[in-house]
């Protein structure tokens, strides 16, 4: 078990014939995601080098393959489409990888998704979703896995199924920010926790799935013993999903913030990521998770000890 | 991206927002012969101010109230001739290029009207108060009552009669409602059709009863907008009103090569991918002691080219003592990092110490390929972890 994604999702990529569509959908399909299709208008009908049929629509290639969700490499002025498109094909999870979508397509998008309640969006501008597979064969970056589902940009091998994590611990990762996702996850493989599923739910002020639908998903989730939840300046959504948690989580959270010294009024990479008045500072967020009862790593380096000392693991120190 | 005020100005006029009388000008010839041909026009006061980003004109003597043509011609020759030095500016100053040349008008009552994203809905809004003329973060501190809100609808927009209420609401009486929601209408649809991130008119006013408008007139005094970065490939009119010499140079150059990069006050340069990383990099980097010189993010794809771009850019910085390279290779290849690095050495060298934090994707080979160039980058120290980088770049550069 896990959430949203596992083994057997069947995954399409809409932007498959694009640089980095194409790309990653090998990545993911070297890491044994079902990639059972792609989306490219014109290009119906052919094949990537891998096989994988193209095609012109999401519903041909729902109709097709019976995609369940998606992942959107689209260039940003046609993402927002994208993402409507695969809703209305009726693909349940929908991760738009796109960065740079302009925030007023994305206002009008989710206005527009309300009408599909059962499709969870993931993103945009986000490493994406991933539900590691068990290792067969082979280490580090050469390694083999299987069952597991990646679908997106992140590197498959850092992850570690909770099968072979040496606690049989693994933690659900929601973070907005993806290569400080990489880092939670290899800081908690390293110390033998593994990851039920990992979420980059994206960097942009506007988005899909947040912090508190996700974290409901793993409080419910069986193989999920703990949570790491990791957020930004910019916005109050972890305000609230701490006040969240504390009132609906029993399993253990951890939580860090970065950008305890951006400056204000500045955009820090993410168009999400700018401090706009007090109550979306570092350290407003921090506090928050403080008074809420959660713990809170002071150094993006203390991300794995952390949630190992909130799962009550015991961490060697060197 | 943000624009001049008399750009702003501009933009409301032509959407049929009533603003005072006046022009931009660029000489202290034009700055007079506007003035006298508003003086000419019946107005009595007039008021010059500085076309510039930085806020804290007024106290820096940019903001001048004239009432006769000497004084036209005085104050464009002291803003024209003389860099503007404010809190905002830094010492150094800036120069002044532009000045706006405008009708003073009669103020009978401020008030603030703003449209905006609310980030917890997803939808934007429409925010005004009946107590203009200050910011709106002191009235919602000290008088969150006085604030009123208006959520716009995505697909609709705002409608006319969800404006007439709010102007009810501020204290809009008879003609004045229609005016004043007929502003707002048109402030949520230029806010949508320009893809802005915020506008802001601060004050929005009500004149004195006169003759012609005898229960007085509404009408924008002055106006802020920013703009989604990400729109502007669609937004031609914005694009043209890009003033590059108000950015830093840094930053136009780094947004050039397809860099995120913003400069702070710090000695430590920072290099990462990522930009929660590079936050969190500049964050540990002041956990140790130290002061982070900017934020780098290369983005998760960066040719060698763009990351040696960006140590030029980091090293083109006077104020950086250390340099400190923090990559976790997913997509981004850390052999692609540290053949950069190797290009940077021979380019620019490394005359500040440089800490390198690999980890990730062909960690292997780029260790490699480090290990093989010390020799000829002395400066260069590798680290183990994110903690260990920090500390070794922070008690290089103390």
């Amino acid at each position: 078990m896990a959430i949203l994604v596992d083994g057997n999702t069947k995954v399409l990529c809409q932007g498959i014939t694009g640089s980095f569509g194409a790309f990653h959908t090998k990545g993911c399909h070297d890491y044994g995601t079902k990639l059972v299709g792609g989306v490219t208008p014109g290009k119906g009908g052919t094949t990537n080098p891998d096989g994988i049929p193209i095609f012109d629509t999401v519903r041909e290639a729902v109709d097709e393959t019976g995609a369940d969700a998606t992942m959107i490499f689209v260039p940003p002025p046609f993402a927002a489409d994208a993402i409507l498109e695969a809703a209305d094909a009726g693909v349940s999870v929908v991760c738009a990888i796109t960065e740079g979508i302009p925030v007023q397509d994305m206002v009008r998008t989710r206005a527009i998704l309300k009408d599909y309640p059962d499709i969870v969006l993931i993103g945009p501008n986000c490493p994406g979703i991933i539900t590691p597979g068990r290792r067969v064969s082979g280490q580090g970056a050469e390694a083999v896995f299987e069952d597991g589902c990646k679908i997106g940009i992140m590197p498959g091998y850092i992850h570690t199924a909770k099968a072979d994590a040496a606690t049989g611990k693994a933690i659900g990762v929601i973070s907005r920010s993806g290569t400080l996702t990489y880092e939670a996850v290899w800081q908690t493989s390293v110390l033998g926790i593994g990851q039920s599923t990992c979420v980059g739910i994206g960097g942009d002020p506007v988005r899909g799935a947040g912090f508190i639908d996700l974290v409901e998903r793993f409080e419910a989730d069986p193989d999920t013993d703990g949570i790491i939840v990791i957020g930004e300046i910019g916005g109050t959504d972890e305000i609230e999903a701490a006040h969240w948690i504390k009132s609906n989580v029993k399993k253990p959270v951890a939580a860090f913030i970065a950008g305890r010294t951006a400056p204000p009024g500045k955009r820090m990479g993410h168009a999400g990521a700018i401090i706009g008045g007090a109550e979306d500072t570092a350290e407003a967020k921090i506090a928050a998770f403080r008074e809420c009862g959660i713990q809170v790593a002071e150094s993006p380096s203390d991300l794995g000890s952390t949630m190992a000392l909130a799962l009550g693991i015991e961490v060697a120190t060197v | 991206m943000k624009i001049h005020e008399y750009q702003a100005r501009q933009l409301l006029a032509d959407a049929g927002i009533p603003v005072p009388a006046g022009s931009m000008v660029e000489t202290v010839s034009d700055a007079v012969a506007e003035a006298e041909r508003l003086f000419t026009g019946g107005e009595t006061l007039v008021v010059t101010k500085a076309q510039v980003h930085a806020g804290g004109r007024g106290k820096a003597g940019f903001v001048k109230l004239i009432q006769s043509m000497e004084e036209a011609k005085e104050a464009a020759e002291f803003m024209l001739g003389n860099r503007m030095v404010s809190v905002q500016t830094g010492p150094e100053g800036i120069e002044v290029k532009r000045l706006l040349v405008a009708a003073g008008v009669d103020i009978e009552k401020e008030f603030y009207l703003a449209v905006t994203l609310d980030r917890t809905t997803g939808v934007n809004t429409l925010i005004a108060s009946a107590e203009g003329g200050v910011e709106i973060e002191t009235v919602a501190h000290e008088n969150p009552d006085a604030i009123v809100r208006q959520h716009i609808d995505p697909l609709t927009g705002l409608e006319g009669f969800q404006a007439r209420a709010l102007a009810k609401r501020l204290g809009f009486t008879g003609r004045q409602i229609g005016q004043a929601a007929s502003i707002m209408v048109k402030l949520a649809k230029l806010y949508e059709d320009l893809d802005a991130s915020m506008v802001e008119i601060n004050p929005l006013i009500l004149t004195p009863p006169s003759d012609d408008a005898p229960e007085g007139r509404v009408m924008a005094i002055d106006a802020k907008f920013s703009f989604d970065d990400n729109a502007l490939f669609r937004q031609p009119r914005l694009q043209a009103m890009q003033d590059p010499a108000e950015e830093n140079p840094s930053e136009v150059r780094a947004e050039e090569a397809g860099l995120s990069y913003v400069a702070l006050d710090g000695n430590i340069g920072c290099l990462v991918n990522g930009a929660g990383l590079a936050m969190s990099t500049m964050d540990i980097v002041k956990l140790h002691g130290g002061e982070p010189a900017n934020f780098l993010d290369v983005g998760g794809s960066a040719s060698k080219e763009a990351v040696t771009e960006a140590f030029r850019i980091i090293l083109g910085d006077g104020r950086v003592q250390g340099v400190l390279v923090n990559i976790f290779g997913g997509i981004m290849k850390c052999d692609t990092i540290a053949n950069a690095i190797v290009e940077a050495a021979k380019e620019v060298g490394f005359e500040v110490p440089l800490v390198v934090r690999l980890e990730g994707t062909n960690v292997d080979a780029a260790r490699d390929i480090l290990e093989a160039a010390k020799k000829d980058i002395p400066t260069m120290q590798t680290a183990e972890d994110l903690a260990d980088a920090a500390g070794k770049v922070c008690t290089a550069v103390a």
